[in-house]
């Protein structure tokens, strides 16, 4: 097993945790709800990097995930999701919590093999868009082309995202994740709802994935 | 609306995610404290400006994040062709033996 301090990110008793959106309130569609617009909150967010030839073996025995190997694919099962980010570099997102346990296996399978796991969570958030109208709601948002016979399910790509950057994959046929950094995620929420407008977005609140030791703070606004 | 093919990405992608990053091929000289003072300035300052075929180091900034050479023309901004690092171009000026070859072991440790 390599040689690096790993420390459980989640204590052990109740720590006060805020979602990055935990300061927007939750607002209704304005008529008939076309997009909804929701933020997956606590996931475990790692990147993990190395050659494929090394990774391949020990993510399928860690994650019965079969190592994406192909550009811009996105794995999915049970366990969390693994999407390609670059030759050398993917994106593992697990339920919070999670991420510490499935980092130590990857370790132990992975041995003295060259690579890297870095837990990345605290930096970026997901969000979730919904509905008939979100592939709208997208274009509107991005350079990248997201048209459903560009963009079939599965697919996950790096791209500009208003005026900053966001991961946009699609998961199934009408839902949409963008994961983005912690400090833009203010900015993606608000032009979300300023482009969605039109098409009926409602935005829920932070729904906690799991957190049954976390103790979640919320201290919200209304964005008009 | 100008779209770039990524050689890691493969596909063609938005130009508003790539940044260029000069001249590539350049070698930096094996045995730097042997290196006469003009070459060194040579390697670290002058660069090519060629009437033509040019070949440049980008980066998808916004994207997969590795470095890959462009060959442009410098005359009509038409991309030639795009390689991976470590690869030598097809496209040149004078045919291949125009680009020295010692850099692309320099070039491929930046991918």
């Amino acid at each position: 097993m390599s040689k690096v301090v790993q420390f459980d990110p989640h204590p052990a008793q109740a720590a006060a945790t805020q979602s990055p959106l935990h300061h927007v309130a939750a607002k209704p569609a304005v008529g008939e709800t076309g997009v909804t617009l929701t933020e997956r909150a606590f996931l475990d967010h790692l990147i993990v990097r190395g050659e494929p030839g090394v990774l391949a073996g020990a993510v399928e025995a860690v994650l019965g995930l079969e190592l994406p190997t192909q550009p811009q694919r996105l794995a999915r099962n049970e366990t969390g999701s693994l999407q390609w980010l670059s030759p050398d570099e993917w994106l593992l997102i697990v339920a919070g919590g999670e991420g510490f346990r499935l980092q130590r296996e990857l370790r132990e399978a992975l041995g003295e093999a060259h690579f890297s796991i870095v837990d990345v969570g605290g930096g970026q958030t997901l969000l979730e868009l919904s509905g008939k109208h979100a592939v709208e709601v997208l274009m509107k948002s991005t350079v990248y082309d997201v048209d459903p016979r560009h963009f079939p399910v599965g697919k996950g790509v790096t791209s500009v995202f208003a005026k900053a950057t966001a991961v946009i994959r699609r998961v199934d046929e009408s839902r949409w994740e963008l994961v983005v950094r912690r400090s833009f995620a203010d900015y993606c929420l608000r032009w979300l709802l300023d482009a969605g407008e039109e098409y009926g977005i409602a935005h829920q609140p932070t729904q906690p994935a799991v957190a049954s030791h976390r103790q979640t703070v919320t201290d919200t606004e209304t964005v008009s | 609306m100008f779209h770039i093919y990524c050689p890691y990405c493969a596909e063609y992608r938005e130009e508003e995610e790539f940044h260029p990053r000069g001249q590539a091929h350049i070698a930096r000289p094996a045995d730097p404290e042997a290196t006469s003072d003009d070459a060194w300035g040579d390697y670290l300052f002058f660069r090519d400006n060629p009437r033509g075929v040019h070949h440049e180091l980008w980066v998808h900034a916004v994207g997969c994040r590795k470095f890959f050479n462009i060959t442009r023309d410098t005359r009509s901004y038409a991309i030639l062709e795009t390689y991976r690092m470590g690869e030598r171009p097809t496209v040149t000026a004078n045919g291949p033996e125009a680009v020295p070859s010692a850099t692309a072991t320099l070039t491929g440790a930046l991918a």
